[in-house]
């Protein structure tokens, strides 16, 4: 179960897994996530599912090795084994007839944009997509969104492809244009998706975005997950990942993800430590990290670097 | 050893003399101390608090039993462990016995000898007890039935169960708390295949992303699942029903012919206050979720992190407050404020864990009300805003109603606060099957003598029947679903 069966590269430090789980595959609908897992004690948390094939029994993740966690991941290859996949979790995007919907992918957020641009345009949608990144190379999945899409924007930050701007100017030209927009979904850092917000707000366009608050369990038991949102308490796992950007505190969500920056920063920095180590690899004494992602690897001890 | 020498001088001349003893001579009997880790060290380890008897102990605590005929303890058991039983087969040093008396009805004995609320049910109705008008020399039941069980475990082997030929019929049990456990348990032993679903990579439920090490081992709860396995239950972990897979789907696309539904009460609840958002404020759930079952207490061993604290409020009076200030003090914490509303008469934690909190340091703030939680500059948490209360009329629960002192408004400094307030059933399988009825609370419609529920094959029981209750009711609910499905899957009748 849970076999990797295709590794690609998409740009630095951004991978697509084609990743073995028929169950899953059958059921995920757009806008669902799954939570994982990748060693014995490893954090759990969630990445969306950015296709499937329910023929083959397989799901695509499309994601960027930001910290620990999804390093180790990336370093798995084809025919390795995510020790943990749960899912689909979290509520599907509500897909109808809007008209004009225009979907925003904001970096490594284009991949979960992904699904439901497909949906939306099957549902017979006039979908548009503003893809934002940094850089041209850091640009992914643009073929793909082409093809989900009836019409698509490029912007990078630094003008290097496409047109040198923000997704929000992008998403401004539109609207000066006339063209009466119906939906607005955004998915991206969080800074991005609020500053969708307060373009489209005092348009009355809706807007949605799609929120990666910190996870635990992904079912609704712990809480950790939980925002602000008009004045209540909501649970992005299971009351979301989507929900009305209007209505989002984003200043507190915002302060939220960096709870743990300490914590993540001595991670990363254990981790780059032991990968320096010389024998550095799987199953070699070097690197117990590593040991420890393979099913064989019985050693399960880290490298100590601190009580 | 001269100790334990003459302690076996004692218990010989004690058993010699049995026969002939009066009920007045038992009850003048001491009890048995449980010996324990000392607070200053286990306050800052992880481990078991409370040790254990030894043989000796066991049977000298056993003596104190009266063997009453009307053996009220047992009506004081939820699944009527027979109390008398067992004790007289351990007194007479029938260890093997006194087990098997136990597991007649009760399938988790080393768990509910640790974790039941001995004081408001078996021991609340001992006669010993009774009669020293003080429910703390009562007999030790919970000590002696975890005695029995951890010898037994020590043993090591665990006899060939004799299975009767299979059925054929296939159960879906979903959650792996002990009502599901002990379903799937006697589901196996009726000959039926049982299928455990759990949605954590982790098979226990509450037994391990709750209950802290220190209080219930892990490794206990894994020989129970290792046992259940030996047998024959399959688990599957990383399943959520209602999201991975329906119970519809389960029913007619997977060939379960019934479904036991046990998710448990795992929704938090919050206090809905000012200021939650904040950082540093977490759910009891979550908590003891990142500690427990993600062992974040090995960090950076583990990857999960930690939560720093240095001075926390934990809000509640439950078992799960004082799990959680408890762990606090094992996570380092210099100050640990208990805030309850009510007083201590109050608390429904187990008198037995706020004892040991109170051993431990946690600093107890009762008639006490958190109404604000105030931030400091960085977005993380400062102080909570508290205000003292009295207790006026009795409520619809019975208990006296908390009102707050008018003008006792006062901040306690803090960085972190865990909301200890509660838990609601988990509404993930009821709103993915409608048929399936539930109440206002949440929690899942059943006939109370067969489990059923309102849709056709599926039992439910343990927390998403009751609310958030006990191990043992739990575990008592899952037997009693088993044997009513066994019933259905016999007679084919709805
Ligand atoms: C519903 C949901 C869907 C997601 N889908 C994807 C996806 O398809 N592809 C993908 O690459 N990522 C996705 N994420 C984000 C992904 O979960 C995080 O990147 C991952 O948890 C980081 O873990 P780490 O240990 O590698 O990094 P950490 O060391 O935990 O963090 C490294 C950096 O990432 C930031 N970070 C931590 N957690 C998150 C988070 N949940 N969201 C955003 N930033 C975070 C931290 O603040 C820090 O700066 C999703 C998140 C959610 C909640
Ligand atoms: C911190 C804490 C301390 C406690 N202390 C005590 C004590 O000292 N004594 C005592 O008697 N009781 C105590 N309790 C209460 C006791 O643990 C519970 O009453 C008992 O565990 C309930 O058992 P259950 O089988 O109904 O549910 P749970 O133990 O909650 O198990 C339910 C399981 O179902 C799983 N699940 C949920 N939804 C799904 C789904 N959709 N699909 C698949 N799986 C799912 C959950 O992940 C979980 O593993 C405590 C509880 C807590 C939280
Ligand atoms: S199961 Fe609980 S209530 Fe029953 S005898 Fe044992 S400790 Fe007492
Ligand atoms: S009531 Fe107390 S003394 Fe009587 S049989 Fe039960 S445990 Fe023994
Ligand atoms: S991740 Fe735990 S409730 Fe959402």
């Amino acid at each position: 179960m849970n076999k990797i069966l295709e590794k690609k590269k998409l740009a630095d430090k951004t991978w697509l897994f084609r990743v073995e789980a028929p169950m899953i595959a059958k059921r995920r609908k757009a806008g669902q996530f799954v939570v994982l897992r990748v060693w014995e004690k490893g954090e759990r948390f969630p990445l969306t599912i950015a296709d499937a094939d329910p023929v083959e029994g397989s799901i695509t993740l499309i994601f960027q090795s930001v910290g620990k966690s999804t390093m180790l991941l990336g370093e798995l290859e084809a025919g390795d084994q995510i020790l943990d996949l749960v899912g689909p979790l979290g509520r599907p995007t509500h897909v109808e007839k809007f008209g004009n919907v225009v979907m925003i992918g904001g970096g490594i957020g284009i991949a979960p944009t992904h699904p439901i641009a497909q949906a939306m345009k099957q549902a017979g949608n006039h979908v548009i997509s503003i893809l934002g990144a940094r850089t041209k190379e850091l640009l992914i999945m643009e073929p793909e969104m082409r093809k989900a899409s009836d019409e698509t924007v490029i912007v990078t930050d630094d003008g290097s492809y496409g047109t040198k701007g923000f997704v929000t100017d992008a998403l401004k030209k539109l609207i000066d244009s006339g063209l009466k927009v119906d939906l607005v979904l955004a998915i991206g850092p969080p800074i991005m998706m609020r500053s969708v917000a307060e373009l489209t707000r005092p348009y009355g366009i809706k807007t949605l975005v799609s929120l990666n608050t910190i996870m635990i369990d992904g079912t609704g038991m712990c809480g950790g997950c939980r925002i602000r949102y008009n004045g209540e308490n909501r649970f992005v796992c299971v009351d979301g990942p989507e929900f009305d950007a209007h209505k989002v505190d984003f200043a507190s969500m915002l302060k939220r993800q960096q709870a743990y920056r300490d914590a993540e920063k001595l991670s990363m920095e254990l981790l780059e430590k032991a990968e320096s180590k010389p024998g550095h690899g799987f199953g070699e004494v070097g690197c117990t990290f590593h040991r420890a992602l393979r099913p064989d690897g019985a050693d399960t001890a880290m490298v100590s670097g601190g009580n | 050893m001269s100790g334990n020498a003459s302690r076996n001088e004692k218990l010989e001349a004690l058993l010699e003399r049995f026969p002939e003893m009066k009920p007045k001579d038992k009850m003048a009997l001491d009890r048995q101390p449980m010996p324990e880790q000392a607070p200053e060290e286990r306050r800052s380890n992880m481990l078991e608090v409370a040790l254990g008897f030894d043989d000796l102990a066991a049977q000298l605590e056993s003596l104190r039993c009266l063997e009453c005929k009307t053996h009220p303890c047992v009506e004081g058991c939820p699944v009527g462990v027979d109390i008398p039983g067992f004790i007289a087969r351990l007194r007479e040093g029938d260890f093997e016995g006194a087990i098997a008396k136990i597991r007649e009805t009760n399938c988790l004995p080393a768990i509910t000898g640790r974790v039941c609320p001995q004081e408001s049910q078996c021991q609340l109705k001992c006669m010993v007890g009774k009669s020293k008008k003080d429910v703390n020399e009562a007999v030790s039941i919970g000590r002696l039935e975890r005695f029995v069980a951890d010898w037994k475990r020590a043993q090591g082997k665990t006899e060939a169960l004799q299975l009767p030929p299979g059925t054929g019929h296939r159960v879906a049990v979903v959650g792996s708390g002990p009502a599901g456990l002990s379903a799937a348990g006697d589901l196996i032993k009726m000959g039926h295949s049982a299928t455990v679903f759990e949605a954590f990579h982790k098979l226990g439920g509450v037994l391990i992303y709750g209950i802290p090490e220190f209080r219930l081992p892990k490794c206990i709860v894994q020989a129970e699942i290792d046992y259940l396995k030996s047998l024959g239950v399959e688990f599957q972990v990383n399943v959520v029903i209602g999201q991975t897979i329906t119970l519809d789907e389960l029913l007619e696309e997977e060939g379960f012919d019934a479904v036991f539904v046990a998710t448990g009460a795992g929704l938090p609840h919050f206090m809905q206050i000012p200021g939650e958002e904040l950082i540093g404020v977490y759910s009891a759930n979550e908590f003891l979720t990142r500690i427990n079952l993600m062992e974040a207490y090995k960090f950076p061993e583990a990857d999960t992190p930690p939560i720093r604290l240095k001075n926390v409020a934990v809000l509640g009076g439950g078992n799960v407050a004082m799990d959680c200030a408890r762990t606090s003090l094992r996570m380092g914490a210099e100050n640990v404020y208990l805030v309850y509303r009510r007083s201590e008469a109050e608390l429904p934690a187990r008198a037995e864990e706020v004892h040991h909190a109170k051993e431990e340091g946690v600093q107890f703030r009762l008639l006490t009300n958190a109404t604000e939680i105030l931030a400091g500059d960085d977005g993380r948490v400062r102080a909570i805003k508290a205000v003292n209360m009295e207790l006026g009329e009795p409520d619809a629960s019975g208990r006296r109603r908390p009102v707050p002192v008018a003008g006792s408004e006062h901040e306690i400094e803090v960085d972190a606060v865990i909301e200890a307030i509660g838990n609601s059933p988990n509404p993930l399988i009821a709103n993915t099957t409608p048929e399936i009825k539930t109440t206002k609370r949440g929690t899942v419609v059943v006939d109370e003598e067969t489990c059923r529920t309102s849709k056709k094959g599926v039992f439910a029981g343990g927390d998403i029947v009751s609310g958030a209750a006990t191990v043992i009711l739990a575990m008592g609910q899952g037997r009693r679903a088993a044997s009513s499905i066994d019933d259905y899957l016999n007679t084919g009748v709805w």
